[in-house]
C-alpha cells in the first residue's frame, strides 16, 4: 500500500463529506436552532428571539397561569402510541415476512422473480392513494366489517379510525422493507443445513429456532431498521386510517409546521423523534457488537 | 450373513419423482439386507440411485411402495429427527453460525441431556476425530479435511444404530482422501456402528467395503464383498464399472468356444448357445504374454508404472487390449505379440 498525501486524502474524501455537510448537517443544525426559537407572529418562527428549551419542556410540562409547571402527559401519549405502533409493526412485519421470504427462497428461479416482482407492485403506486384504498376496504358499510359484524358476537366492531387500523396500514406499508432483505439473505441458503438440523434431531420448531431464525438474523435486523424507522417517523397512514383522532409523532410535527404555524415547537419534537431512532440505531448497533464478541 | 440380526432391512423400495408420463423412476423394487456394525456401500455412476436410497432412509425423501425396517422395526412412516440415523452429507452442511463444538453438540442438546452431559459427549465426539483443539472455531475457519472430521464428530456425538454417508470425501483432494478413508475404517471400527457409504469413486468402495452393492438404472446389479465383485462380475456393467477389464465381443463356437470378432478363436466356458452373441471380459492382469497363445495383437503404446509396465495393444478388427505386465523382457512398439487368456480368468456375458 502506498502512502497517500494528506491533501491528496482530502481532495478525494472532500466532495463527499461536503455532500453531507450541505444537504444533511446544514438543514439538521437549522432544524435544531429553530427548535430553540419562539414562535412568530406571521411566519412559523421568530428568527430575533432568545434561544430556549422552552420548546422541549412544554412537551412535558405545561405553564399554568401563575408560572408552575404542571405534567402534561398529552405529548408524552403520543410519542408514546408513536414507539409502540413502530415496534408492534416490526415485529408483526418479521412475523409474516419471515415465512414468505423463506418460501420465496425455496422458489424455482423464475417463480423467485415473479414474487420479488409481485412484492414491489405496490410501490408502482401513491402512498396516499394505497392508504384510501384500506380506508375503503375497512370502512363502516364494507365487506370486511360487515363480515366480522355477522361472526363476531360481542357487540359492533369498529375497523376504522382507530390504533387497529393505523397498525393495520402501517404493517401493510412495510411489510415488503421486511421481506427484502429476509429474503436476499436467504436467497443463496444451504437447505440442506435444514436437513442437517431434521437429521440431527430437531423438530419444525426447533429447527426454525436454532438454524434458521439465527442465518435470518442479519435480514431480519436490516429489515427491522427498515420497518421501525419510517414507522416511527409516518404520518399518512395515522392520518387517513387514523381518522385524525388516533396521532402519531409524525402527524404532530405536521400538525406544527401547517395549521398551528408553531415551527419551533415542530422542530423541538423532530429532534426528540431523531433522537429516538438514534437510541435504537445504537442499541442495535451495540446488541451486533456483543453477538460478535461472544463468537 | 449369519445369525447376527439386519441392521437395515430395505424391502421392495420403489421411487419416483415427477408425475405422469414425465415420471423418473428412481429405484424399482430394490430390496437389500445390511448386517449390523457392517461397512456397507452403494456404488454406481450419478444417477443410479444410491443417493435417493440413502434419503430414504435418512428419511428426507418419501418411498412410493415397499418398507425400511431397522433392526427389525419399520421407520420409513418415521420423521427424520426420529429416526435412529445420522447422516454425513457431502458438502458437510455444518452450521455456519455455531462453532465446531457446538455444531458436535446439536444433536445431544436435541436429545435434551444435561449440559454436562452434552459437553462430555461432545468433548468425546471431536477427541475421536482428534479436532478437539478446534472446539471454539467456526466451521468456515477449518480446511476441508478438518470440516469432513467435524461432520463425522457431529453425526457419530448421539452414538446413531446407522451412520449414513453421502459421498463424504468427494470434496477433499486425493491425498487427503486416501488418509479418510484409512480413518473412516478405523472410525467404523472404533464406534462399532453399521456405515452405509455412498461413492461413485470404485477403488474407494473397494478399499473400505465389506460388501458392495453395484447400482445402475435403479436396481442393485450385484450384491458381493469387494473381491467377489472384482474377480466375478455378474454383470457386463459391473464389470466395465469396477477397475480396468477387457471386454471383447464375439460368438459362441461350439462347447467351451468363443470365436472373437478379431477372428481368434479362444477357450471360455460359455453357458449360451452355439452361435449367440457373447462377450468376454478379462482383467489387464490376468493376461499373459506367451509364444503361441490364442490372441494375436500388435504392441501400439507401454506406460511405465514402475511395478509393472501398461501395454496398449490393438487386435486384428482394431480393438484396444490393456495388459499389465511385468517389466522385465518387454515387447518393444509396434511388435506382433500373442496373448494367453486362461479360461479361470475369464468372464463371459450375453451380449
Amino acid at each position: 500500500m502506498s502512502a497517500t498525501s494528506p491533501f491528496r486524502r482530502a481532495g478525494l474524501v472532500g466532495p463527499a463529506l461536503l455532500v453531507v455537510l450541505v444537504l444533511i448537517g446544514v438543514p439538521l443544525g437549522i432544524m435544531a436552532w429553530v427548535s430553540l426559537l419562539g414562535r412568530g407572529a406571521t411566519i412559523g418562527v421568530d428568527w430575533t428571539s432568545a434561544p430556549s428549551f422552552a420548546n422541549y419542556t412544554k412537551l412535558v410540562w405545561e405553564e399554568d397561569f401563575d408560572g408552575t409547571l404542571l405534567f402534561n402527559p398529552t405529548y408524552l401519549s403520543i410519542l408514546w402510541r408513536s414507539v409502540w405502533q413502530a415496534a408492534a409493526t416490526t415485529a408483526i412485519c418479521v412475523g409474516l415476512g419471515l415465512p414468505v421470504a423463506l418460501w420465496m427462497s425455496s422458489l424455482s428461479r423464475g417463480a423467485r422473480d415473479m414474487a420479488v416482482l409481485l412484492i414491489t407492485i405496490p410501490f408502482w403506486t401513491n402512498l396516499l392513494v394505497r392508504n384510501y384504498a384500506w380506508l375503503i376496504i375497512l370502512r363502516e358499510d364494507g365487506l370486511v366489517s360487515q363480515t366480522a359484524n355477522a361472526i363476531w358476537p360481542f357487540g359492533p366492531v369498529q375497523l376504522l379510525y382507530n390504533d387497529a387500523a393505523i397498525l393495520i396500514g402501517l404493517v401493510y406499508s412495510f411489510l415488503p422493507f421486511m421481506i427484502l432483505p429476509i429474503y436476499a439473505g436467504f436467497e443463496k441458503f444451504d437447505w440442506r443445513l435444514l436437513e442437517a438440523a431434521y437429521d440431527l434431531g430437531a423438530n419444525r420448531r426447533r429447527a426454525l429456532t436454532r438454524v434458521i431464525v439465527p442465518l435470518a438474523m442479519p435480514g431480519i435486523i436490516a429489515g427491522s431498521m427498515l420497518v421501525f424507522i419510517p414507522s416511527l417517523g409516518s404520518f399518512v397512514t395515522a392520518a387517513i386510517l387514523g381518522g385524525g383522532k388516533s396521532m402519531m409523532m409524525g402527524n404532530l410535527i405536521q400538525l406544527q409546521f401547517g395549521q398551528s404555524r408553531n415551527w419551533p415547537f415542530g422542530a423541538a419534537i423532530s429532534v426528540v423523534l431523531l433522537a429516538l431512532m438514534m437510541l435504537v440505531l445504537m442499541g442495535i448497533a451495540l446488541w451486533k457488537t456483543r453477538q460478535e464478541a461472544k463468537r | 450373513m449369519s445369525s447376527a440380526p439386519s441392521a437395515i432391512t430395505v424391502q421392495s423400495v420403489s421411487k419416483s419423482f415427477g408425475r405422469g408420463d414425465a415420471a423418473i423412476r428412481v429405484l424399482r423394487d430394490v430390496s437389500v439386507d445390511i448386517g449390523a456394525r457392517e461397512f456397507f456401500t452403494l456404488l454406481g455412476p450419478s444417477g443410479c440411485g444410491k443417493t435417493t436410497l440413502l434419503r430414504l432412509i435418512a428419511g428426507f425423501e418419501d418411498l412410493d411402495s415397499g418398507a425400511i425396517l431397522i433392526e427389525g422395526a419399520r421407520i420409513d412412516h418415521l420423521p427424520p429427527f426420529q429416526r435412529p440415523v445420522n447422516t454425513v452429507f457431502q458438502s458437510y452442511a455444518l452450521f455456519p453460525h455455531l462453532t465446531v463444538a457446538q455444531n458436535v453438540a446439536f444433536a445431544l442438546e436435541m436429545q435434551n441431556f444435561s449440559a454436562a452431559e452434552v459437553r462430555r459427549r461432545a468433548g468425546e465426539a471431536l477427541e475421536m476425530v482428534r479436532m478437539g483443539a478446534f472446539a471454539g472455531r467456526k466451521p468456515s475457519e477449518l480446511s476441508g479435511g478438518q470440516q469432513q472430521r467435524v461432520a463425522l464428530a457431529r453425526a457419530l456425538a448421539p452414538r446413531p444404530k446407522v451412520l449414513l454417508l453421502d459421498e463424504p470425501l468427494s470434496a477433499l483432494d486425493l491425498k487427503l482422501r486416501k488418509e479418510m478413508q484409512i480413518e473412516l475404517k478405523q472410525l467404523q471400527a472404533e464406534a462399532g456402528i453399521t456405515f452405509v457409504f455412498v461413492t461413485h469413486d470404485q477403488e474407494e468402495a473397494l478399499t473400505l467395503s465389506d460388501r458392495i452393492a453395484v447400482m445402475q438404472g435403479g436396481r442393485i446389479l450385484q450384491l458381493d464383498t469387494p473381491r467377489a465383485i472384482y474377480e466375478r462380475p455378474a454383470h457386463r456393467f459391473v464389470a466395465d464399472f469396477i477397475g480396468e477389464i477387457n471386454l471383447l465381443d464375439g460368438q459362441v463356437a461350439g462347447p467351451g468356444k468363443v470365436r472373437l470378432d478379431c477372428g481368434a478363436e479362444i477357450a471360455a466356458g460359455a453357458d449360451q448357445g452355439t452361435g449367440a452373441r457373447v462377450t468376454v471380459a478379462i482383467r489387464p492382469e490376468r493376461a499373459t504374454l506367451s509364444q503361441g497363445g490364442a490372441l494375436p495383437a500388435e504392441v501400439t503404446h507401454a506406460a511405465y508404472l514402475g511395478t509393472a509396465t501398461i501395454l496398449q495393444l490393438r487386435l486384428a478388427n482394431g480393438a484396444p487390449f490393456l495388459l499389465r505386465a511385468a517389466t522385465a523382457n518387454l515387447p518393444e512398439i509396434g511388435a506382433q505379440v500373442t496373448l494367453d487368456l486362461p479360461p479361470d480368468a475369464l468372464q463371459v456375458f450375453a451380449a
